[in-house]
């Protein structure tokens, strides 16, 4: 077969760029640390929540000195904590955030992050994540969830160490009673 | 002669296929100029709860009946064209339009239905359809008999080919045909999982059969087939790139082996991808992310090397046209030819896409981008304009075949691919910033209360003013290409047109192509192998737990 000189350099330069793509990514994974959403969160039956012993009472969880779980519920159309008051965390900590849902897929995202997943009905994400600089940071619902996706949104005050006060304060953040059937709480 | 005078029948079927395509176009483009104005709080006339009504029909329009009928048609002209031969049975080719369109009515009436709250129905679900929100049985009806329209459209483009075979058993498949049943192997495969999705699970989980559907297999199930779609969109351009594209620039294609080599590693390496669009899905352990990402790569190289070769075309044609230098040919093609002009400028848009594409593709660098405005922002590039515009330029050259008539409005025919050029070029550049903000896509809102959205380049409302501007222009440019269309189809019969369908020979023929090319069963097989490693360990995990659990109940919206 026949292949014009300059149509074979053209190909070797695009595999050489999509070879040179692959292994940025794969650096990036394996020595950088950019981990992905996986399977690891484990799973979850999402009108059983009540049953969990930290989505029952979603929100902040203090693991080591410097190290907190932050357990959040996705439902229509609110995330507990986040969208009735703040999520207060400590800058410079190891957080890791657990999300599901109550009830459709919804999606998480910290605005203008690389905080981003997907909550989905049945399944817990689990994402590690540190705020270097204190601050508000927007929470979003990225995905379709029902006629008043618009109106999912929360936030974060991230603060400096100095200033946190501990997770307590932030697990009694309760939803609004016309919520509550979602979850299966007082049921 | 004119392909209406050879292929009555045909052209009759074609002529039918666009007449749905471009109505639903015309209508799917409407709602688009809605949602523009609406998201950028320029013009509300809809409710935001209604928005989500608009964005579906929108969705459902456009990527898939749109599309779907545009390419059942220009299928049934390529193959008919290039076999030298029409259908084998005529009830059965009205058979699978009648299907299409069926499954077009029976999905857009619950969608329509959502606009009046005394009707008992809706579907309000976007394209994608994600459980546990749930639409009215009679909506995944309709999306299955879309999908079954096609397969059948598929078998009729087979029967035609087997009857050459028996009839020419020694010669290559001719190019045109050899795309067309490429792609529809590619298709065959891709639309198992969707068709799985709805007949096994959607169906019975909307009439109450079944109780609880697992989100997350009917999330991967569709995404095996939601990827390979969008080949499915470009690859009817890439035939009119290929194949009709160089002899509009006055010349021939350069290679019809490497045309050949590029399908065949799209049959291959479109459809073990689909978790790239899952990247950021819990569930899924990234091991099987990563094997789609390193495919999804691969299926970079087919475009880049359709890139050289469409523009080295284009070149050769210039320069057969008295075109000179090393960059002056460029003026020496027919860019009066609206026809011309709308293939070229969506294949520079989607190079544009392309780029974009690859960030998308970028497995830790998509958690910047997942699920922003980024995203429509990447496919009104490539399957908003290079599918689409390609769709509608070579319809100004085909159309004519189809009637018998000249192109009329030629004028207005020319400003519309400029003009949606412009219109795309500010819409999709401050959408993907826009996505880079942290804007959220499918959203009827502009703002959030407790969110602010910080432009890395420009500002957020010169952003939404393109974005309205952008989707005007766009729609102008629509109602011109339908002006166009109708004022053709009402005009007179002329004796001779001045298009044809004949194809200059490629510079390269197919003399010069492996016989092992031509292997249709061998680069199927390879295909479903190539599946069967990306997605049989994962699809059998989330099934061995029980194929409906971890289970939601419904959430009709």
């Amino acid at each position: 077969m026949e292949i014009h000189r300059f149509e074979k350099l053209w190909g070797l330069v695009s595999v050489l760029l999509i070879v040179g793509f692959i292994t940025t990514i794969a650096y990036g994974a394996v020595f950088v640390g950019v981990e992905m959403v996986d399977a690891s969160g484990g799973q979850i039956q999402a009108d059983e929540l009540n049953q969990h012993p930290q989505f029952s009472d979603p929100g902040v969880y203090q693991t080591g000195p410097n190290s907190y779980d932050v357990y959040i519920v996705a439902e229509q159309f609110q995330f507990r904590p986040g969208t009735q008051s703040p999520l207060r965390l400590p800058a410079d900590s190891e957080i890791t955030f657990y999300v599901t849902s109550a009830d459709v897929t919804h999606g998480f995202n910290v605005v203008g992050t690389n905080v981003n997943t997907m909550a989905i009905p049945g399944q817990i994400a689990k994402l590690p994540v540190t705020f270097n600089e204190p601050g508000t940071y927007g929470i979003v619902c990225h995905e379709y969830c029902g006629a008043a996706h618009h109106e999912m949104a929360g936030s974060i005050v991230v603060v400096p160490p100095s200033q946190y006060d501990g997770p307590s304060g932030n697990t009694s953040v309760v939803a609004a009673p016309g919520d509550l059937g979602a979850v299966g709480v007082g049921k | 002669m004119t392909f209406i005078d050879d292929y009555p029948h045909e052209a009759k079927l074609v002529r039918y296929c666009f007449a749905v395509a471009f109505a639903a176009l015309g209508v799917g483009g409407l709602l688009g100029l809605v949602q523009a104005l609406h998201r950028t709080g320029v013009l509300r006339i809809i409710d935001s709860s209604d928005y989500y009504t608009v964005l579906t029909a929108h969705g459902v329009l456009l990527a898939l009946v749109f599309t779907t009928f545009f390419i059942a048609g220009l299928f049934r002209w390529a193959v008919t064209r290039s076999l030298e031969r029409g259908v084998v049975s005529q009830r059965y080719s009205w058979l699978w339009f009648g299907t299409l369109l069926t499954g077009t009515i029976l999905a857009a009436v619950p969608i329509l239905a959502g606009f009046f709250p005394n009707v008992p129905m809706s579907a309000d679900v976007l394209f994608t359809f994600y459980p546990p929100l749930q639409a009215h049985p009679v909506f995944y009806v309709g999306a299955v008999l879309l999908i079954v329209g096609s397969w059948l459209a598929g078998a009729d483009y087979f029967r035609s080919f087997a009857g050459w075979r028996r009839e020419n058993p020694d010669e290559r498949i001719p190019l045109q045909t050899f795309m067309v049943l490429t792609t529809m192997l590619m298709w065959y495969l891709a639309t198992i999982g969707v068709a799985a999705e709805v007949l096994f699970f959607l169906i019975p989980w909307s009439l109450g059969l079944i109780q609880t559907v697992d989100p997350l297999l009917s999330r991967t199930l569709f995404w095996f087939f939601g990827h390979p779609v969008v080949y499915f969109w470009l690859l009817p351009a890439y035939l009119v790139w290929y194949t009709i594209l160089p002899k509009l620039s006055g010349g021939r294609l350069l290679s019809d082996p490497l045309a050949r080599i590029v399908f065949v590693l799209f049959l291959l390496l479109s459809t073990p991808v689909g978790f790239h669009h899952q990247y950021v899905d819990p569930g899924i352990p990234s091991g099987y992310k990563f094997v789609a990402m390193v495919n999804t790569m691969f299926l970079l190289l087919p475009s880049l090397l359709t890139a050289f070769t469409v523009v080295a075309s284009m070149e050769h044609g210039a320069r057969q046209r008295g075109g000179k230098g090393r960059l002056n040919w460029l003026r020496a093609l027919p860019w009066d030819n609206p026809a011309f002009v709308g293939c070229a400028l969506a294949g520079l848009m989607f190079a544009a896409g392309g780029f974009s594409g690859m960030i998308n593709a970028g497995m830790n660098i998509n958690y910047l981008i997942h699920n922003t405005l980024w995203i429509p922002g990447h496919f009104h590039l490539t399957v908003g304009t290079a599918a689409a515009l390609t769709y509608m330029a070579v319809t100004y050259w085909l159309l004519p075949q189809l009637t018998g008539k000249e192109l009329a409005l030629k004028k207005w025919a020319l400003v519309q691919p400029y003009l949606w050029f412009v219109g795309m070029t500010l819409m999709s550049n401050a959408m993907h910033r826009g996505g880079l903000a942290g804007i959220p896509r499918r959203t009827a809102e502009p703002q959030y209360d407790q969110v602010s959205f910080d432009a890395v380049v420009g500002s957020v409302s010169e952003m939404r003013l393109q974005i309205a501007l952008g989707g005007t222009l766009l729609f102008v440019s629509l109602v011109l290409f339908l002006a166009v269309l109708v004022a053709t189809w009402l005009g007179p019969r002329v004796e001779q047109i001045s298009v044809n369908s004949a194809i200059p020979e490629p510079l390269s023929g197919s003399d010069h192509a492996p016989l092992v090319l031509d292997n249709l069963r061998l680069w199927a097989a390879i295909a479903v192998l190539l599946v069967i490693i990306a997605y049989g360990i994962p699809i059998w995990s989330m099934l061995a737990d029980g194929p409906f659990a971890p289970g939601s109940p419904p959430f009709p919206v």
